[in-house]
C-alpha cells in the first residue's frame, strides 16, 4: 500500500494541471458561448460526401 | 360588401421570416431546388444574397424563422451606406476596432440572431468577404469578433454585408457595467471548475477513509490521506467558496441575516475543524462534505447568474436609440458628422425617416414626428417652426432643419434614464422566504450548538468539541439553502422554453404574490403599428383594385399610415406624388389623378363631393379620383389576438388588470372595453405612470408591469415585477425582470401559474430540509453520528430537494382558444 505515497501526489499534480488548463480555457473565452459550437458541427457542407443511396429526401419542415 | 383584411385564411407564410405572405404579392426565389414565396422585397433580397453566396443550407438547419429585415429592397439605401461610411473614419473606429499583429479586430453587436444557424450563416458570409481572416459570432451574447485587413476592405463593407443578409450590426463598445458582467461570468465559471475538480478528488480520498474506517487501516495512511485532502480542499474553500464568506460578512455588518450566514458558518466551521483534526491527528475530517456543499451551492448560483446575464447583451443600449450620424450645416454646406460631435447651437437637417439626433427647435420646415417610443402615442404629431423636437424620435414626412438646444446628459432621453435609476433605487424589496427562514435557523443552530457544547462539557469534556462540531455539520443547511435555488432554476428553465425569460431571482416569488397587473397599450396589448382592417368600395372598382391603387400611392411615404399599405404594394406605379403634411397624399396613375388621406382633403378633387362617413368608429381614410370617391379604408392598431383571452385568464386567477398608456386617443377606451379592462388611464407621462404604480404599491398592491417602450422604462423599474415584450427596446429589456421572448401574452398566465407552483415547491423543500435537520440534530447531539453518515445524510436530503424541484420542469401550456374570433395564424407559432 505504500504506493499511495507516490500515486496520490501524482494525482494532485495531474489535478492541478487540469485546473490550469481549465483556467486557461475560461480566460480565453471558450465558455462564453456554450450553444452554437454544439450546432455548428452539423452545418458543414458535407452534402456531396453523403453516398447517393443514403440521402434523405429534402424535407420542407425546416421552417417550423 | 365588406372585406376583412386579416390573415385568417392565409396558410402561406414567408419562407424567410415566417410572417404571412400578403395576398397578391409575388416574391419568389429558388431555394434548395424549390420555389419559395417571400413576404416582401426585403426578405427576397436577403434570401437571394444567401443563396447567391452558396449558404442555402442555412434554411435546412435553422430552428427559428429569421427576423424580418430592416431594409426593404435589393440595394441598401444611399442614406445607410453614407452612415456606414462614417465608421471608416479612424476617430470613430477608435472605440471598437483594435489593431492586431496582422490587421484589425472589430467587435460588433449583431441584432436579429434567432438561432444557431444564424451564427453559421453570419460567420460564413463574413468569411467570404475578401480580406477577412477570422469571424466569430457568439450566439449567447450576439457579439461578433472579426479579424480582417483594413487595407483590403473598409469596415463599412463588412457592416453593409451584414445588413445584406438581414441582420443589423452596431459597433460594440462595452460600458463599465458590461465589462464587470463579463468578468463576473468568468470568475464564476472558474470557481465552479475549482469546486468541481476539488470535490471529485476529495470524494475519492474520502471513500478510502470510509472504507478504512469499516475494515481497518494503518494510521500512517490515514494521516497521509487526510493531509492530501487538506491540500485539495484548501483552494476550494479559499477561492471557490469566497463569495459566500464575503456576502455573509456584508450581511453581518448590516445586521441582516441571510442564507449566506449559515452557509459560511458550515463551510468555514467544518473546514477549520478538519484542519485542526489533521494537524493534531485527532477527531474527524469533513473535507468531502465541505467541497460537495460548496459545489452544489455554486451550481445553483451559477445558473441563476446565467439567466440574469442573458438579457444584458447590448452594451450601448441607450446609444442605439440615437442615430450614429447627423447632417450638420456649416455656412450653407451639409456635412455628415458623428452624433457625439454635435454641440449646442448647431444646425442640423433631419430627412424624413431619420431619427432626430438630439433635442432641438425646428427652424425651418414642417413635418410630423413619430414620438411613439417616448410617449406611446402611435400616430405622428405635427410639428412646425419653433416647435420642440426630442432626440430619439423619428421625423416622418418632410425634411426639417433644427437647432440643437440640448446635448448629451441634458436631453429628455437622458432624463428618462435618470428617472429609471431613481426608480430602481426605490423599488420595494421582495421579502425572500429563504432569508426569513435563514435568520431563525441561524439563531436556532447557534443556540442548540452552545447548549450541546456546554452539556457535554459538564458530562464528558473530552468529547465536547467533536460532538459540538458534528452538530454544526449535521445541521449544515445544505438542503435548506438548495431549497430555493433549485426550484427557481427549474422553473426559470421551464418558462424560458415556453417563451418567458426570467432575468432576476425574485421574479418567481413576486409573480406568485402579485395582486395587480398593469399593461401598457401600444405595442403590448396591441401590435404597435397600424394595419388595414376593412375596405369599403364605393364605386365600380372592387376591393382589390382599390387597395392596389392606394398602395401604389402610399408606397412613396414612410408615414405609419402609409406603412399599413406597404405590404400590399403591387406592380402599379404612381407618379407626381405630392405630400400634404397631416392631410394625405396625391398622385397620378395612368392618366388619372388620385388623392388618399383625410376625407375632407381627398374629397376636394372629386366632383361628387364627400360621401357619408361609415358608421363603425375608427381611423377612416378616403381614396378619391377626380370623378368620384372610390373607397373607404379603416385602419387600426390591431389588438393582439391573444390579449382578450389573456386578460380573462388573469382575472380568473384573481388579478386586477389595469391599462396605463401615454396614448390620448379614443382608441384607449375602445381597447379597454374590448378586452374587459375596467381601469384604463390614458395620456400619462412616464413620471405619472411611475407615480400611479407607486400609489398602488402604497395601498399594499403587488404590481406586475408589462410594457415595451422607452416611456415605460421608469415604471418597469419601479414595479415589483416588470416584464418587457420581446420586441421592446433594449433599454426596456435590460431593465425588466422578465422578457416575453415569444411575443405571446398568454405566457404570462403560464408564468403566474408556475410561479404559484414554485412557491409551493419551495415551501415543501424548506419543510423537508428543516425536518431532516431536526431529526439529525438529537442524534448528533448525543454523539451517534459518524462523519460518513453526516455526508450521506446531507447528500440524500439534497437529492430529495432537487428531485422535488424537478417537478417544475413540466408545464401544462395555456393554449390559445381557436374559437376566439380574433385568432390569426401568427399566434399559433
Amino acid at each position: 500500500m505504500d504506493i499511495i505515497f507516490l500515486l496520490i501526489p501524482i494525482a494532485i499534480i495531474l489535478a492541478s494541471c487540469a485546473v490550469w488548463a481549465f483556467f486557461w480555457s475560461v480566460n480565453s473565452g471558450q465558455y462564453e458561448d456554450l450553444e452554437s459550437p454544439a450546432h455548428s458541427i452539423l452545418y458543414d457542407d458535407d452534402d456531396d460526401l453523403i453516398p447517393e443511396d443514403a440521402r434523405v429526401k429534402p424535407d420542407n419542415e425546416s421552417n417550423d | 360588401m365588406t372585406g376583412n383584411i386579416s390573415n385568417n385564411d392565409k396558410s402561406l407564410d414567408c419562407y424567410h421570416c415566417g410572417l404571412p405572405v400578403p395576398p397578391g404579392s409575388s416574391y419568389t426565389t429558388i431555394i434548395n431546388q424549390e420555389p419559395r414565396s417571400m413576404c416582401c422585397p426585403g426578405c427576397l433580397a436577403v434570401a437571394e444574397t444567401i443563396v447567391g453566396s452558396g449558404l442555402d443550407t442555412y434554411y435546412k438547419h435553422r430552428t427559428e424563422a429569421a427576423d424580418s429585415p430592416e431594409i426593404r429592397g435589393k440595394e441598401l439605401p444611399e442614406s445607410l451606406i453614407q452612415e456606414l461610411a462614417l465608421y471608416d473614419d479612424d476617430k470613430v473606429q477608435h472605440d471598437f476596432v483594435s489593431k492586431t499583429a496582422t490587421g484589425s479586430e472589430a467587435s460588433l453587436v449583431i441584432e436579429g440572431i434567432t438561432c444557431a444557424a444564424c451564427v453559421w450563416l453570419l460567420e460564413n458570409h463574413i468569411k467570404g468577404i475578401p480580406g477577412v481572416e477570422k469571424a466569430h459570432v457568439n450566439l449567447t451574447n450576439h457579439r461578433a469578433r472579426i479579424n480582417w485587413d483594413q487595407t483590403k476592405t473598409p469596415i463599412s463593407t463588412l457592416l453593409s454585408e451584414i445588413y445584406r443578409i438581414g441582420y443589423q450590426a452596431h459597433p460594440y463598445h462595452p460600458d463599465k457595467e458590461e465589462q464587470l458582467l463579463e468578468q463576473e461570468h468568468k470568475r464564476a465559471t472558474r470557481r465552479l471548475g475549482i469546486a468541481g475538480i476539488g470535490m471529485m478528488q476529495t470524494m475519492m480520498l474520502a471513500v478510502a477513509l470510509y472504507g478504512g474506517a469499516l475494515q481497518g487501516i494503518d494510521n500512517q495512511y490515514v494521516t497521509f490521506i487526510r493531509w492530501a485532502s487538506l491540500v485539495i480542499a484548501t483552494p476550494v474553500v479559499i477561492y471557490a467558496a469566497r463569495p459566500f464568506f464575503i456576502a455573509a460578512l456584508r450581511d453581518l455588518k448590516t445586521r441582516h441575516l441571510t442564507m449566506d450566514v449559515p452557509v459560511s458558518l458550515a463551510i468555514g466551521g467544518a473546514y477549520l475543524a478538519s484542519v485542526w483534526a489533521t494537524i493534531t491527528n485527532s477527531g474527524e475530517v469533513y473535507y468531502d462534505s465541505v467541497t460537495m456543499f460548496t459545489f452544489f451551492l455554486l451550481i445553483g448560483r451559477f445558473l441563476e447568474m446565467q439567466a440574469r446575464h442573458r438579457t444584458g447583451r447590448a452594451g450601448n443600449s441607450l446609444l442605439n436609440l440615437l442615430p450614429a450620424s447627423a447632417l450638420r450645416i456649416i455656412e450653407g454646406e451639409e456635412q455628415l458628422i458623428p452624433v457625439n460631435d454635435l454641440k449646442m447651437g448647431d444646425t442640423v437637417i433631419v430627412r424624413p425617416g431619420h431619427t432626430i439626433p438630439s433635442d432641438g427647435l425646428i427652424i425651418a420646415g414642417n413635418s410630423s414626428v413619430d414620438e411613439s417610443a417616448l410617449t406611446g402615442e402611435y400616430l405622428p404629431i405635427r410639428k412646425k417652426v419653433d416647435d420642440h423636437v426630442v432626440g430619439g424620435t423619428i421625423n416622418v414626412e418632410n425634411p426639417i432643419t433644427i437647432k440643437i438646444i440640448q446635448t448629451g446628459s441634458d436631453t429628455q432621453l437622458s432624463a428618462i434614464v435618470r428617472l429609471l435609476e431613481r426608480a430602481q433605487e426605490e423599488k420595494p424589496q421582495v421579502a425572500k422566504i429563504a432569508d426569513k427562514v435563514a435568520s431563525y435557523f441561524v439563531a436556532a443552530v447557534l443556540i442548540t450548538a452552545t447548549c450541546v457544547g456546554v452539556g457535554w462539557w459538564m458530562v464528558e469534556p473530552a468529547h465536547a468539541f467533536w460532538i459540538t462540531l458534528s452538530v454544526l455539520v449535521v445541521t449544515c443547511p445544505c438542503a435548506l439553502s438548495l431549497a430555493t435555488p433549485t426550484a427557481l432554476t427549474a422553473a426559470t428553465g421551464t418558462l424560458r422554453q415556453n417563451g418567458l425569460l426570467i432575468t432576476r431571482g425574485h421574479v418567481l416569488e413576486s409573480l406568485a404574490s402579485a395582486t395587480h397587473i398593469v399593461f401598457d397599450k401600444t405595442g403590448t396589448l396591441t401590435e404597435g403599428n397600424l394595419s388595414l382592417q376593412e375596405v369599403l368600395p364605393l364605386a365600380e372598382h372592387n376591393e382589390d383594385e382599390c387597395i392596389k391603387i392606394a398602395a401604389a400611392i402610399e408606397k412613396h411615404s414612410e408615414h405609419p399610415i402609409a406603412k399599413a399599405f406597404h405590404e400590399q404594394a403591387g406592380q402599379l406605379n404612381a407618379t407626381d406624388i405630392q405630400n400634404q403634411v397631416g392631410q394625405g397624399l396625391e398622385g397620378v396613375i395612368g392618366n388619372q389623378r388620385y388623392r388618399i388621406g383625410k376625407p375632407e382633403f381627398a374629397a376636394q378633387i372629386c366632383e361628387s363631393g364627400l360621401p357619408a362617413l361609415p358608421k363603425t368608429s375608427g381611423q377612416w381614410l378616403l381614396l378619391c379620383n377626380q370623378k368620384s370617391a372610390l373607397a373607404w379604408f379603416r385602419l387600426n392598431d390591431l389588438i393582439r389576438p391573444e390579449a382578450q383571452q389573456t386578460i380573462r385568464g388573469l382575472q380568473a386567477l384573481g388579478l386586477e388588470c389595469e391599462m396605463l398608456t401615454g396614448d390620448n386617443s379614443s382608441a384607449v377606451q375602445e381597447v379597454a372595453t374590448h378586452l374587459g379592462i375596467n381601469s384604463a388611464i390614458s395620456g400619462v407621462s412616464p413620471e405619472q405612470k411611475l407615480l400611479h404604480v407607486k400609489q398602488l404599491q402604497e395601498k399594499g398592491a403587488q404590481v406586475v408591469m408589462v410594457g415595451d417602450g422607452i416611456n415605460d422604462i421608469p415604471v418597469l423599474a419601479g414595479a415589483q415585477t416588470s416584464i418587457a415584450m420581446g420586441g421592446a427596446t433594449d433599454l426596456a429589456k435590460t431593465n425588466a425582470d422578465g422578457v416575453l421572448i415569444s411575443h405571446d401574452l398568454l405566457r404570462l398566465i403560464d408564468g403566474i401559474l408556475l410561479a404559484r407552483k414554485t412557491k409551493k415547491v419551495i415551501k415543501q423543500n424548506l419543510i423537508w430540509s428543516l425536518c431532516y435537520n431536526l431529526m439529525a440534530l438529537p442524534l448528533a447531539a448525543f454523539g451517534f453520528i459518524a462523519p460518513y453518515m453526516a455526508a450521506l445524510g446531507m447528500s440524500a436530503s439534497s437529492l430529495v430537494v432537487v428531485g422535488n424541484a424537478m417537478r417544475l420542469n413540466r408545464l401544462r401550456k395555456y393554449k390559445l382558444k381557436t374559437t376566439s374570433t380574433h385568432s390569426s395564424s401568427k399566434a399559433e407559432n
